[in-house]
Parts: C-alpha cells; sequence; structure tokens
C-alpha cells in the first residue's frame, strides 16, 4: 500500500524534501530507495549525483514506469524485509515517506540499518499543529501530506517527531541529523508542533 | 492474409560449421549444423541483434509461418514481430535450434557423418554451455559481434545467463525469465520421473530405436503429461479443468474427466512430433547447468565478470522455476553492483506463463527492449 503514498506529494515541498536528500547523500555513492515509485528520486539524484541507483517497488504501475525510464528496480514487498540485499551493501538507504504505511515498522529501519551505512527516513508529522487542530476541531487530519480520509488511507502507523526521536532513543539508533520542512520552507522552532516534514539521517549506534 | 503486426511467412537456414566444437563432458564435435531463423534485418554497424534461446521444447521457428496455410505461427509469435514488445522493426531477431535438437541442428535424429546413419544414442550429451558456445560460432558466421540483447526463459533463461558469463563480451542485456541458475533437488526429480519413462519404454532400444522403426511413444508420452503438469499452477489447473467430467461417470480408467483429456492430447501431440533422444538430453542440460559449481556455489562471485544489463523476471504461480530462484540471481548482480530489474510478475498460469501474452508482462518487456540503444544506419 505504500505506492500510493508518492503519487500526491506537494510539489513545493517535494523538490524541498528532495534537495535536502541529496545534501545527505554523497556524490558517486550506492543509493537504495525503498519505496521508490516511479524512480522520480533516484532519477534526481543519479543526475546530480550521478549515484549507483536501485529501488524497491512493490506496485506493478511504478515498477513498469522505473523500467520505462531506465531506474533499476526491484520488486519485492518491503513488509518482507530486505533479505537479498547485503549487510551495509548501500552507503545509504532511503525510506521516503513511506515508513507511516508499514505494518512492519520496526522491522524495516532495522533492516535499512542493516543494509545502510547511513539511512534517511522521512515522514509525514503527526504532532504538526494543523494535525492537532483537526483532532481538537474532532476530526481525522486531511492535508497535504497527509491527503487521505480515515477510511481510505494507507497509512497505519503514523507518529510524531517526539516519538520518532524516542524510538530511535530506544532501538539504539544515532541520529545523525534532523530536519523539519512545512511548505517547502525549514522549521527551527518548535519542530514537532510547526513542522509538516520530518527528515532524519540514521545509523547503527 | 497476414496481420500487421505479423511476421508474414518465413523460412529456416542451415548453417554449417567445420571447426571442430569441444563440448563439456571432453567429447569433440568434428562439425556439426545449427538451423536458425532471422526476423528483421541486420542494421549496418549489426547492433541490433538479439538472440532467442530456446527452451526444454522450442525450436528455432520462433515467430512467423512457414505458409498460408500453417495453422500456428512460431512458439514466441506473441512477442517477436513489427511493433511487438520485441519490435522487428528495430531487432534484428534470431532464433537457433541447439545441439541436440530435433528440428534440424545436429542431433540425435541427424546423421552421423561417420557412420551415415542417425545418431541416436551415439549423440553426445550437450550441456548449456555447450550450446551458448556454438550460438556464439553462429554469430561469428553471421558477422555480429555483440547481441543488443539475449532472451531466454526457463532453460532458454539459463543461456541467456550463461551468454553473459561466457561471452560478457558480447553480450549488452541479458533478459532471463522465469529461470533459475540451477534446478533443485525436486525439480531434477522431475527429470528423472521423465527419463525413466523414456528410456523404460520397451521400444527406447538404448536409444537406437530408428534403426528397428520404432519410436518410444508410450515413454514420450507419459514423459510430456508428467511435464504439463508441473508447468501449470494448481489453480491454473483448477481453473481450467476443476473436477470437470468429460460424460457421465463409466468407472473406468478411461479418460473421465476433462484434466485427463488435457494431458493425454499434450502427450500424444508431443510424442507424434518430438524425439525421445532430444528429450533425454534437454533435461539432461538442464540438471547439469551449475554455473556457481566452479566458483564454491558461490554464484555472486560466478556473475563477478558479468557486463550485460540484466532484466530477471519470475511469476507468483511458478513453481517449477519460483521467483525464489529468480531472486537468488538478482542478489547475485546486486552484490556485483550490476544493473539489473527485477519483476515478479503476478500471473496464475504457473511456469507457462512466460509464453503467454499477458499485458503487463509485455509491456515490461516492451519497455525494457525499446530503451535499448542501438546503432543508426538502419539497413533498408
Amino acid at each position: 500500500m505504500q505506492n500510493n503514498v508518492n503519487i500526491t506529494k506537494n510539489v513545493a515541498q517535494y523538490r524541498q524534501d528532495f534537495a535536502i536528500i541529496a545534501n545527505w547523500v554523497k556524490f558517486g555513492t550506492k543509493v537504495l530507495d525503498l519505496g521508490c515509485g516511479d524512480g522520480e528520486l533516484l532519477q534526481f539524484l543519479q543526475s546530480s549525483l550521478e549515484v549507483k541507483g536501485y529501488g524497491v517497488e512493490k506496485s506493478d504501475v511504478n515498477l513498469l514506469a522505473c523500467i520505462a525510464n531506465g531506474t533499476n528496480v526491484i520488486q519485492m514487498d518491503l513488509e518482507d524485509g530486505l533479505s537479498g540485499f547485503e549487510d551495509q551493501s548501500f552507503n545509504t538507504v532511503i525510506l521516503s515517506q513511506t515508513l507511516q504505511a508499514m505494518h512492519n515498522t520496526e522491522e524495516i529501519v532495522l533492516e535499512m540499518l542493516r543494509v545502510g551505512q547511513e539511512v534517511i527516513v522521512t515522514f509525514p508529522n503527526f504532532g504538526y499543529w494543523r494535525n492537532r487542530m483537526q483532532i481538537a476541531t474532532g476530526n481525522m487530519p486531511v492535508s497535504k501530506t497527509l491527503p487521505y480520509q480515515w477510511f481510505d488511507t494507507p497509512n497505519v502507523h503514523l507518529c510524531t517527531i517526539n516519538d520518532f526521536d524516542q524510538f530511535c532513543k530506544n532501538h539504539n539508533i544515532e541520529i545523525l541529523e534532523r530536519r523539519v520542512i512545512t511548505d517547502g520552507k525549514e522549521v527551527n522552532l518548535m519542530p514537532n508542533l510547526l513542522g509538516s516534514l520530518a527528515m532524519y539521517r540514521l545509523k547503527s549506534k | 492474409m497476414s496481420e500487421n503486426n505479423a511476421i508474414g511467412i518465413v523460412a529456416p537456414q542451415t548453417a554449417h560449421f567445420n571447426e571442430p566444437l569441444k563440448l563439456k563432458s571432453g567429447t569433440v564435435l568434428t562439425q556439426f549444423d545449427l538451423v536458425y531463423e532471422t526476423y528483421g534485418t541486420l542494421n549496418a554497424d549489426k547492433s541490433n541483434a538479439v538472440l532467442i534461446c530456446h527452451a526444454l521444447s522450442g525450436t528455432h521457428h520462433v515467430a512467423g509461418k512457414y505458409s498460408e496455410q500453417d495453422k500456428y505461427p512460431g512458439w514466441w509469435d506473441n512477442l517477436v514481430g513489427p511493433n511487438k514488445p520485441l519490435d522487428t522493426n528495430k531487432f534484428f531477431v534470431i532464433g537457433v535450434n541447439n545441439l541436440g535438437g530435433c528440428h534440424g541442428s545436429s542431433g540425435p535424429v541427424s546423421t552421423n557423418p561417420a557412420t551415415g546413419k542417425p545418431w541416436g544414442s551415439a549423440f553426445p550429451i550437450v550441456t548449456v554451455e555447450d550450446w551458448v558456445n556454438s550460438q556464439a560460432r553462429l554469430l561469428d558466421q553471421l558477422g555480429i559481434t555483440q547481441l543488443a540483447a539475449v532472451i531466454g526463459g526457463s532453460l532458454g533463461g539459463m543461456q541467456a545467463l550463461q551468454w553473459t558469463i561466457a561471452y560478457p563480451d558480447r553480450v549488452r542485456h541479458a533478459l532471463v525469465i522465469a529461470s533459475a541458475p540451477n534446478l533443485t533437488a525436486q525439480n531434477m526429480a522431475f527429470n528423472e520421473v521423465a527419463r525413466q519413462a523414456i528410456i523404460t519404454d520397451p521400444e527406447f532400444h538404448g536409444g537406437d530405436y530408428y534403426e528397428h522403426g520404432v519410436v518410444p511413444r508410450r515413454g514420450l508420452r507419459i514423459a510430456r503429461m508428467l511435464g504439463h503438469i508441473t508447468y501449470l499452477s494448481d489453480d491454473a489447473m483448477g481453473e481450467k479443468f476443476g473436477r470437470k467430467l468429460k460424460d457421465n461417470i463409466k468407472y473406468s480408467f478411461d479418460v473421465e474427466f476433462e484434466m485427463e483429456s488435457y494431458l493425454r492430447y499434450q502427450g500424444d501431440k508431443f510424442a507424434g512430433e518430438f524425439d525421445a533422444n532430444t528429450y533425454l538430453r534437454m533435461t539432461r542440460a538442464l540438471d547439469y547447468y551449475d554455473p556457481a559449481l566452479a566458483y564454491g556455489g558461490d554464484l555472486s562471485k560466478t556473475l563477478s565478470q558479468t557486463k550485460a544489463k540484466f532484466l530477471v523476471l519470475s511469476f507468483t504461480s511458478d513453481w517449477r522455476f519460483s521467483p525464489a530462484r529468480s531472486r537468488e540471481i538478482v542478489k547475485a548482480l546486486l552484490d556485483n553492483e550490476s544493473t539489473v530489474s527485477y519483476a515478479e510478475v503476478t500471473a496464475a498460469h504457473g511456469h507457462d506463463a512466460f509464453l503467454m501474452p499477458d499485458g503487463h508482462y509485455h509491456a515490461i518487456l516492451r519497455s525494457y527492449l525499446s530503451n535499448i540503444e542501438v546503432g543508426g544506419n538502419h539497413a533498408e
């Protein structure tokens, strides 16, 4: 179900999202993008940083799009883990706005840390004030980063920035860097309240 | 009349080779023939050649018909033709009958030049490696130094893989479909039963049945029936036949169920047109293929010298060449940082799916093949 997620992203934020990821990925390195959608991020990283990129994707439609645009894509379900990928075989493993749609959330993060020297995870911050407002007024949040109704959402594991910080602490994961953006702009003040998209660069401690 | 995306009328050709070919077994074929067909036009810089490797019962007759009256076209006609996924407006496609075959290439039914009689049991056991080496000879004769792509399903996929190992500079893309890096014990077990059915047929005569004027039809028929069971999934058989009866139950061992009718028909048809000695050799080639054996079982090391870009494809309901086996190939390629994509196509037809014109499957092949660059100066 993670495959739907990449399609309806806000374009401005998408670019900012990409720009930050591109900042975190080193030139000419090996990158694995989990839930790569139509391969747009990998194409961007390949053209800007000449990375050796592979995508993992479950959906037939996205797989076909990747093959059509020449992205290396491996069709598999992330819920099954990353068997087939050796320990520490990628410089960077990316999970872009897919974490919240995973069932085996804990397992995939640990698998990413096994396969990647560094890991990039981005997700919509459920603690964002607009989400809180909607909850306060009695409705499930619907927004640019959470564009689904409660009955058709693929998102099953929404979390806040505080929650994810705690998750990292509990799992002995080192947060190398955290960036938070709202409407394409960086948020430094009270990120868990004012940030709509959370971006983490992680590694195992 | 032909449809506008059909190849039309084709004719096979025969290439003769006088240079001896040393086989993996150590035996030397002093001379041999390969029968082949081509579709499309070889371009000026000879950069658009695609080789199709056939599976167990395939032939060089991949596409088109031999005459307007032909009931059926070649075995992969749904893939190959003008504007088809493997587009003959762009590519020069070659189908070849493998050594040991029974459709014109040197094999048990062909004449042994040393005796003037059919080779029969004397025809050597050939391997996937031998086939690829002989195919390379054919390319030499056609003046093709490098293939744009090599494509094969099942046993054909093994040949495609072998091409990238044996001739890394001669193949730019390999499409390995419904295949495996070797056979599992269970898979080889089916082959052994098939061979035993043939070998124990009283009319087998140690493989020299030609001189007795008979063929081990019963054995070949049973071998093929067994094969057909394994090429279909349980679901596909259920959907196709279920428990449907042919007629009212007769309490006999005649055909009672539709499924039996299908298997008998397929067995009879095959036994009437295929050679038992060839069947034995094709199944043995499947069994023996294990390129990682020379590398201590390390498939990653085995594929480390390959230079081709890969598309690996499997089908969800294929239990004879399961997706897990294709993923082994993918993993080894990832270990080598090869350029590879892998598609696991949802299909109900089991192993047979690779021959079916499934929309998504063909869309993947079409997309992949359309991205393959070939030189300009396309010959008219």
